[in-house]
């Protein structure tokens, strides 16, 4: 539980070597490297913009190619395959696939073009078919589909938007124009939406003819055809089956590719790392035979980082402890607290100057997992559940891997309390037994009897509620400890009594005091002797009287008073706090009775065999919507303690975390080591 | 009026109530959970966990209804007749999860749709926008507390 020691460093090498030098920095993911704004007549610095961004057209391109690539062949995803990690690719094979550069490019070039050849192609499929579709109504119509004139006649085809017969039309264009009489109409088709027809006149009536059609409605095909509307039809047909197959063509050429899918993917991390590697160029200074580049590094890493410098590449490194506000924070604790950093870094990276409260977060923190989630059987299931996940998976991400060893040491806890309380998968032994064998269930301790006290029953949920209480209290004043160290490393050892024993001794004398008096001790099933009323009081009121007229910080004394008085009232914040770790007992007894819910469900269904297939599947189902319902408030709420109760006493945070340039892909994990 | 009676009414009021507060809750969650699963997919199992965060008060109603019931001897062993004094205290014991657990997994859930906004736009800040609904959920802890207290205490009374 520290934060690292952070050292600045400087590497100056010839130029030469920049390319490799970065590549290897990227591939440890040791430094954080910091822009060096240095110009003079010597020093300059590049501008690497359009590089980068070549790079990330090529990772672009290469990702599009292989979404395209996904879309159209169906790749087989294996089972759990978001705990596998990135694939891990040692330094030689990522330079041998990376000289496939142009090729793999090309690949995406010709992929992502019979993609848009797919795409044209389906768009005038959309057009010839909605051709069709408006040609349909024609194809009785023996003569091309447009209006021409003879000698003496003219013709009119069109249609009109509604359901009509020659009747009606005949007597409709009678009532409008009774002097017209030399034309003849003829119905091509009829539908619900609009009556086709073919018309002949003679050319002296043609104009009074069409005015007469048009005030009925009569209106032009949008098109004409320059064959009849049959051969147009057979035509489109044609055309149709022509694109089809072109479309099935492109399709097949795209799924031929179908092995280059690894390539890709590849490729796309490559530019990325690659763009990646030239951002982190423009923040170096260059001469012209020679380059400079500053960062932070952890001190524990510097020495070997600047022994594989100084032999690879000739470089020479320059290193001192960092100091100043902008440096940033790495923690590093033991295999057990570790895990509970991401709960940590999640909140805020601890300030530089702070205490990394890891460790001691690490402990309550599963402790109270184990009490809200408290079931044995469940804790069990949880555990091994991470256990195997992390070791099936050895390229799981690192931070799921660190999600998951906190699971299973919450798991563990859980476990210990479930046992403690005497409770796995609720009363599931004994539901078995009275169900299906008729008997008393077996005295399992921590199975079915509890090890502890079983907080179901009679006095057991005040008791488990004045051990909630405890727990809190010590919890919170870890969170005062840790502030008083925080003070005393700071030298300011008299505020670590003002701000910090004052409250331990006004909370822990109140404590004392009201266990003294005849309301707590029927709850709390015990009584301090009077003695501890005296004892208490005289504590609760130095701790008050320092709060009072210390805990302030102004000079006038007046103003101090009245600032220290509002101090004091904080003591109602305590009295919130304390009461806060009441739902370690409702969560944990939320979780056994839901589990007893289950139990009971799952026996109604009697003893027979359909009862055993009953319960079997209720248990199954029951239990792990519980686990799941469960584990997600103990984990949300542990959390909540840890925000509000415990890092509200003493944490400031603010830190800036360690960022290191690190190789950032999505696929394939290069890692050299030094 | 038995006192049986006035017992189911206090199990039912809690299932009922809770369970109304967490429907809407998880309802509007779920709403906002689905339009950004359409832009962002991967986002599932992070908008998921908010989602569900309202949906305890619903079963800390079932609990305390639960417990009712096997207190009364509906489920369980049978336990004999009940006063309609006793069965009225049931109904008041589950009166603070009924109606803290309806009001508070409403309020939750208008907390969750917002922090699922947030994990829409900033998927690492998971962490705080998981914090936020669970300060409401506080007061549905509180509640559950005492109904379950209320409930152990007034079955060993005698009358």
């Amino acid at each position: 539980m520290a934060i690292l020691q952070m050292q600045r460093i400087n590497i100056y090498a010839l130029t030469k070597h920049c390319k490799s030098i970065l590549e290897a920095l990227q591939r440890m993911g040791v430094v954080e490297i910091e822009k060096l704004d240095v110009s003079d007549s010597i020093f300059y610095r590049e501008d690497t913009g359009s590089l980068q961004a070549s790079y990330k057209r090529n990772a672009a391109t290469v990702k599009n190619a292989s979404e395209i690539l996904t879309s159209f062949v169906k790749y087989k995803k294996p089972l759990l395959s978001s705990l596998q990690g990135r694939k891990v690719l040692g330094k030689e094979d990522y330079y041998k696939q990376a000289e496939d550069y142009t090729r793999i490019l090309n690949v995406a070039y010709g992929i992502i073009r019979d993609n848009k050849k797919i795409a044209e192609s389906k768009a005038k499929l959309v057009a010839l078919q909605s051709r069709l579709e408006s040609l349909l109504p024609w194809q009785t119509l023996d003569v091309p589909l447009k209006s021409y004139s003879t000698a003496s006649t003219t013709t009119f085809v069109g249609s009109f938007p509604e359901k009509l017969n020659l009747e009606l039309i005949l007597t409709e264009l009678n009532s409008i124009a009774p002097d017209l009489s030399l034309y003849d109409i003829e119905i091509v088709s009829v539908d619900e939406h609009q009556t086709c027809i073919f018309a002949v006149c003679a050319n002296s009536q043609a104009e009074d003819f069409s005015d007469a059609l048009r005030k009925i409605g009569f209106i032009l095909p949008i098109f004409s055809t320059s064959v009849s509307p049959m051969e147009a039809i057979e035509d489109i047909k044609e055309k149709i089956i022509k694109r089809e197959k072109t479309i099935d063509e492109y399709k097949s050429r795209i799924i031929a590719q179908k092995d280059m899918l690894s390539s890709l993917q590849f490729f796309e991390d490559y530019f990325i790392m690659k763009a990646e590697q030239y951002e982190q160029v423009d923040n170096l200074t260059y001469s012209p035979h020679t380059f400079v580049m500053t960062g932070y590094i952890a001190q524990r890493d510097a020495q070997k980082l600047s022994d594989y410098l100084l032999k690879n590449f000739d470089a020479q490194v320059e290193l001192e402890d960092a100091t100043g506000e902008d440096v940033p924070v790495a923690l590093s604790n033991n295999k057990f607290t570790e895990p509970v950093e991401g709960v940590l870094l999640s909140y805020s990276a601890p300030h530089r100057k702070e205490l990394d409260p890891t460790g001691i977060m690490a402990i309550f923190y599963y402790v109270f997992f184990g009490m809200m989630f408290s079931d044995a059987g469940y804790g069990l299931v949880m555990s091994l559940g991470c256990a195997v996940a992390v070791l099936a998976f050895k390229n799981m991400e690192s931070s799921l891997k660190r999600s998951l060893k906190m699971f299973f040491w919450c798991g563990i806890s859980t476990l210990f309390w479930g046992l403690m309380f005497g409770s796995f998968f609720g009363d599931a032994v004994a539901v078995i037994s009275n169900t299906f064998f008729g008997a008393q269930p077996p005295v399992i301790p921590g199975i079915t009897t509890p090890i502890w006290f079983n907080p179901t029953e009679g006095a057991g949920p005040t008791k488990l509620l004045m051990f909630s209480f405890l727990l809190g209290i010590i919890h919170l004043f870890a969170g005062l400890l840790l502030q008083a160290v925080n003070y005393i490393r700071n030298g300011k050892w008299l505020y670590a009594i003002y701000d910090d024993l004052s409250w331990m001794l006004l909370v822990g004398g109140a404590v004392l005091a009201l266990l003294s008096t005849e309301m707590l001790a029927s709850m709390a099933g015990f009584r301090l002797s009077s003695v501890w009323l005296t004892i208490g009081g005289v504590m609760a009121l130095i701790g008050a009287v320092l709060i009072l007229f210390c805990s302030a910080r102004n000079r006038n004394p007046f103003k101090r008073l009245i600032k220290g008085a509002y101090n004091l009232y904080g003591v109602t914040s305590y009295l919130s706090d304390i009461l806060s770790y009441s739902r370690l007992l409702a969560l944990g007894l939320a979780t056994g009775v839901v589990a007893q819910v289950f139990n009971q469900l799952g026996s109604m269904f009697g003893s027979g065999v359909i009862g055993v297939i009953g319960f079997i599947v209720v248990f199954i189902i029951g239990h792990a919507l519980n686990i799941g319902i469960n584990a997600l408030g103990a984990y949300v709420h542990t959390n909540r303690l840890q925000f509000v109760e415990f890092f509200g006493k003493f944490y400031e945070g603010g830190g800036r975390e360690f960022k290191p340039y690190a190789v950032n892909t999505k696929y394939y994990n290069i890692k050299e080591d030094i | 009026m038995s006192g049986l009676f006035l017992a189911i009414l206090g199990a039912a009021f809690a299932t009922f109530m809770a369970g109304i507060g967490s429907s809407i809750g998880v309802g509007k969650a779920g709403v906002a959970a689905a339009g950004v699963l359409s832009e962002e997919p991967s986002l599932f199992s992070k908008v998921l966990i908010l989602m569900l965060l309202p949906a305890t008060q619903g079963i800390y109603g079932l609990l305390v209804a639960f417990l009712t019931l096997q207190a009364v001897g509906v489920i369980g062993e049978p336990v004999g007749d009940i006063s309609v004094a006793k069965g009225a205290l049931y109904l008041a014991a589950s009166l603070p999860i009924a109606f803290s657990g309806l009001i508070s997994a409403i309020h939750q859930g208008k907390c969750s749709v917002a922090g699922i906004n947030t994990v829409s736009k900033k998927p690492d800040q998971m962490g705080k926008a998981l914090i936020i609904p669970a300060m409401v959920e506080t007061y549905a802890i509180l509640a559950l507390l005492i109904s379950i207290l209320a409930i152990n205490g007034i079955k060993v009374l005698a009358i």
